[in-house]
C-alpha cells in the first residue's frame, strides 16, 4: 500500500492536478495542495504534475498475506425453489480457465433446503473438482447472516484464493457480508477476469456507468472475491469427470439468526420493454396489422419481446408503454433489431444506447443505417422468416 | 425509532471521457448531486419517522463540498445532518468506506434502523451496505421492496429475489437497502429550506471517531487497489451484410450465438 506524497519545495501551484483529478479530491488551501476523501487513487496527479512534486510514498509494508496457504477458484452456486441459477455455471466456467492458468482446483458451494442435495448432481460434470454442499431446510430461503456463517465454514474448510459471485440481487447481498468478515478485497460486477501467476486476481469493470474501465487487484488479502453479472462469461463445457459431492454438516451455530422468513412466493414477472435484453422493434416497414404476429414470432424465438415505433401505436396496433422513443420508452437491451423503421431521431433517441442495432429496411438512405451497427438492406418480408427459422434451429 | 440514512454526493453526469493519448479523464464540470437511489432512502427513512416517531439522521463520507448536499436533505426534513470528512478517509474502497461509515455512526448516535440506497450512480457496486451491517454486527436485507410493520424490536420487509418474493422479519437493529421506486421521493420543501437554512451541518473529523487507528481507514484500510484505468474498447464499426436471405440469416444468428444473445443449450 502507498499514500501521496506532495513535495511542497517543488510544487508550483499550477493547479494542474486540481483541475485533472477527475473525482474532484484535489483542492488548493493555505498554499498546499490537500487531498479529501473522494481520493479513489488513480494516480493520475502522479502522473499530470509537471514538475514532478506528487510521488507515491510506499508504506512500510504490512505483514503480507501468504498467498500459497490460500489455494483453489471456488464458486458459490445460488439456487432458489425454482432450480439452480444459470449464472452458476459461467461462474463455473470461468473459474476453470483460471484455474488452469495457476493449477487450481475447482470447487463450488451449494447452500440450499433439503433439495440441494439432488441439485448438487447437476453440477458434477461441468469441470468441478469438489463440490460442498450444505442441505438442511432453515436455508432452503435466503437469510443473510445464516448464509454468511455457512459460508465462512466452508472458506475456512477448504481456504479457496479466489470467491466467485452471481452478481444476483442475492449474490450482491452475501458477498460483501463475506467479503467484510475477512476484510477482504470484494469486485462487483467484473466483466473481465484473470489472474496473474501470484495468484492476483486481475478484475475489470466499468466504472462511472460504462464509460471508463477499472482494473481492480486485491493486493495482500485473501480470499479474493469478485461478482459477475449474468450472461457476462461463458458456460462451462461438459466434462466426462465427476465432481466430488461433499455433504457438509450444518450445525446449530450456523443457523443462529436476526432473521425470521415469514413466506415466500414464487413470482411471476411482466418485464417492460425497459428491462428486456433482446427487442424486435416494427416499424412502418411493416404493412398491415396481422404482420405483426410475424415480428413477434422472431421476438420470442430470440427469447425477448416485440416493440414498435410511435406511428404504429397512433394506428392502434400496439400498446404506448411498448413504443420506443422520446414521446415512448427509452430502452437498452443488448441486442436491437429494427424491422422496416426509418430511424428518425425521435425514435432513435430512445434506442440509441443498446449494445448491438441490427437493422432491417428496403431504403438504403434510412436514417437508421447511420445509426445501426449491422444493415441488411432488403425486405423485412424475406429475411424475418428465415431468421426465425435459423434461429430456432440455433436453439433446439 | 432513531433512523440513520446515509446519502452520498456523486457526479452529476455519468458521461466522462477519456483522452485516449494522455489516459486523463474529461470531466465536463458538471455540478455534483446527490445520487439518485439515495433519495429513496431518504424517502424512506421519514416515512419510517412518520409511521413510528423519532428522529432521521442524514450521513455521508465526502468531502467538505458535501455540506452542500446536506443543506438539501435538511430542506426535505432530516433531523440531524453528518459529514464524516478526513484526509484519513481518501482511496477508500468498499472494505474502508463501509468501515469507515460503521465508525462514523456509532461514534455520533445510536440507532435502531439504518436506511441506504440500493447502489450509487458513480461506484455502482451496490456493496457498502451490507458491508456495513457486517461491521456494525446487525441483520441486514438488501433490495429492499417494501415495508411492512414495524414495532419497537422488529421490522417486516419485503425483497425480490431472482423468481422468489420475500417476507422476512428482523430484530432491531438493523440495515436495509432500498429499491428504487419502493416510494416516490419527496421535494425539498421551501417552506422547510428557509426554516433549516441556518440548521448547522456537522463536519466529524477523523479525530471524533472512536476507532482511532489510521491504518483502518481510507487507502490503507483497503484492500483493493486501481492498477490502471483505460477507455473501453471503441463502439464497433458498421458492418452491411449481404448474400441471399438464408446467409444472412444464418449470419446473424451466429453471431446472437457468439454473443449470447440467444441461450444455447449446452
Amino acid at each position: 500500500m502507498a499514500s501521496l506524497y506532495f513535495n511542497q519545495d517543488i510544487c508550483t501551484l499550477c493547479g494542474q492536478c486540481v483541475e485533472k483529478c477527475p473525482f474532484g479530491a484535489l483542492e488548493i488551501k493555505n498554499d498546499k495542495i490537500e487531498i479529501n476523501a473522494s481520493c479513489k487513487m488513480c494516480k493520475l496527479c502522479v502522473k499530470n504534475c509537471p514538475v514532478s512534486a506528487v510521488s507515491l510514498v510506499e508504506d512500510k509494508a504490512k505483514k503480507a498475506v501468504d498467498k500459497n496457504a490460500w489455494k483453489g477458484i471456488m464458486v458459490f452456486v445460488e439456487q432458489e425453489e425454482t432450480g439452480i441459477h444459470p449464472v452458476a455455471f459461467e461462474l463455473i466456467g470461468k473459474a476453470g480457465e483460471l484455474a488452469a492458468k495457476i493449477h487450481h482446483p475447482v470447487y463450488a458451494v451449494l447452500i440450499g433446503g433439503t433439495q440441494a442435495n439432488a441439485q448438487a448432481k447437476a453440477l458434477q460434470n461441468c469441470g468441478v473438482d469438489k463440490i460442498f454442499v450444505y442441505a438442511h431446510a432453515a436455508l432452503a430461503n435466503f437469510r443473510g447472516d445464516v448464509y454468511t456463517n455457512v459460508m465462512e465454514d466452508c472458506i475456512n474448510r477448504i481456504k479457496p484464493s479466489v470467491v466467485l459471485v452471481g452478481a444476483t440481487s442475492l449474490g450482491r447481498s452475501l458477498a460483501p457480508a463475506c467479503a467484510t468478515r475477512y476484510r477482504t478485497g470484494l469486485t462487483a460486477d467484473c466483466t473481465v477476469l484473470d489472474i496473474k501467476e501470484n495468484t492476483d486476481l486481475v478484475q475489470i469493470r466499468p466504472a462511472f456507468g460504462g464509460n471508463i474501465m477499472a482494473q481492480i487487484i486485491t493486493t495482500n488479502t485473501r480470499p479474493q472475491f469478485a461478482t459477475v453479472r449474468y450472461k457476462v462469461m461463458n458456460v462451462a463445457e461438459k466434462t466426462e469427470k465427476a465432481g466430488e459431492i461433499i455433504l457438509c454438516p450444518v450445525t446449530e451455530k450456523m443457523l443462529v439468526s436476526d432473521i425470521e422468513v415469514i413466506s415466500t412466493e414464487v413470482i411471476e414477472k411482466t418485464k417492460g420493454i425497459e428491462e428486456e435484453d433482446v427487442l424486435v422493434v416494427a416499424g412502418r416497414g411493416v404493412k398491415k396489422q396481422e404482420d405483426l404476429e410475424m415480428i413477434k414470432a422472431l421476438a420470442e424465438a430470440l427469447g425477448g419481446q416485440m416493440a414498435t415505433t410511435r406511428p404504429l401505436v397512433e394506428k392502434g396496433w400496439n400498446d404506448v408503454t411498448k413504443q420506443i422513443g422520446l414521446s415512448g420508452r427509452t430502452v437498452k437491451p443488448k441486442l436491437i433489431i429494427t424491422c422496416g423503421v426509418s430511424g428518425a431521431v425521435q425514435f432513435a433517441a430512445g434506442m440509441d444506447g443498446a449494445e448491438c442495432i441490427v437493422a432491417i429496411n428496403t431504403d438504403k438512405e434510412a436514417p437508421i443505417f447511420k445509426i445501426a451497427n449491422y444493415c441488411i438492406t432488403k425486405d423485412l418480408y424475406a429475411v424475418v422468416p428465415e431468421l426465425i427459422r435459423a434461429v430456432k434451429a440455433k436453439r433446439q | 425509532m432513531r433512523i440513520v440514512v446515509c446519502i452520498k454526493q456523486v457526479p452529476g453526469t455519468s458521461q466522462v471521457e477519456i483522452d485516449e493519448e494522455t489516459g486523463v479523464l474529461k470531466r465536463d464540470g458538471a455540478a455534483a448531486k446527490i445520487n439518485p437511489y439515495d433519495l429513496y432512502a431518504l424517502e424512506t427513512a421519514m416515512r419510517l419517522k412518520e409511521k413510528c416517531g423519532g428522529t432521521v439522521t442524514a450521513v455521508t463520507m465526502g468531502p467538505p463540498q458535501a455540506k452542500a448536499m446536506m443543506k438539501e436533505a435538511y430542506m426535505m426534513g432530516v433531523d440531524e445532518a453528518y459529514v464524516f470528512s478526513d484526509r484519513t478517509f481518501a482511496g477508500a474502497d468498499v472494505l474502508a468506506t463501509s468501515y469507515t461509515l460503521a465508525q462514523g455512526i456509532t461514534s455520533i448516535c445510536d440507532y435502531d434502523i439504518i436506511v441506504c440506497g440500493k447502489q450509487t450512480t458513480d461506484g455502482d457496486t451496490a456493496q457498502v451496505g451490507p458491508a456495513m451491517a457486517e461491521y456494525l454486527g446487525i441483520p441486514c436485507a438488501a433490495w429492499v421492496g417494501e415495508i411492512g410493520d414495524v414495532d419497537e424490536h422488529t421490522m417486516t420487509v419485503g425483497q425480490n429475489f431472482v423468481n422468489v418474493k420475500q417476507l422476512a422479519k428482523m430484530k432491531l437493529p438493523c440495515l436495509i437497502t432500498v429499491e428504487k421506486d419502493i416510494f416516490t421521493p419527496r421535494l425539498p420543501s421551501y417552506r422547510l429550506k428557509a426554516a433549516t437554512k441556518d440548521r448547522e451541518v456537522h463536519m466529524i473529523p477523523f479525530t471524533e471517531f472512536k476507532d482511532q487507528e489510521a491504518s483502518h481507514y481510507g487507502l490503507k484500510g483497503s484492500a483493493t487497489s486501481v492498477e490502471r484505468i483505460f477507455p473501453p474498447a471503441s463502439h464497433e464499426g458498421q458492418i452491411f451484410i449481404e448474400g441471399s436471405d438464408e446467409e444472412i440469416a444464418a449470419q446473424l444468428t451466429e453471431l446472437f450465438a457468439d454473443r449470447k444473445y440467444i441461450e444455447v443449450e449446452r
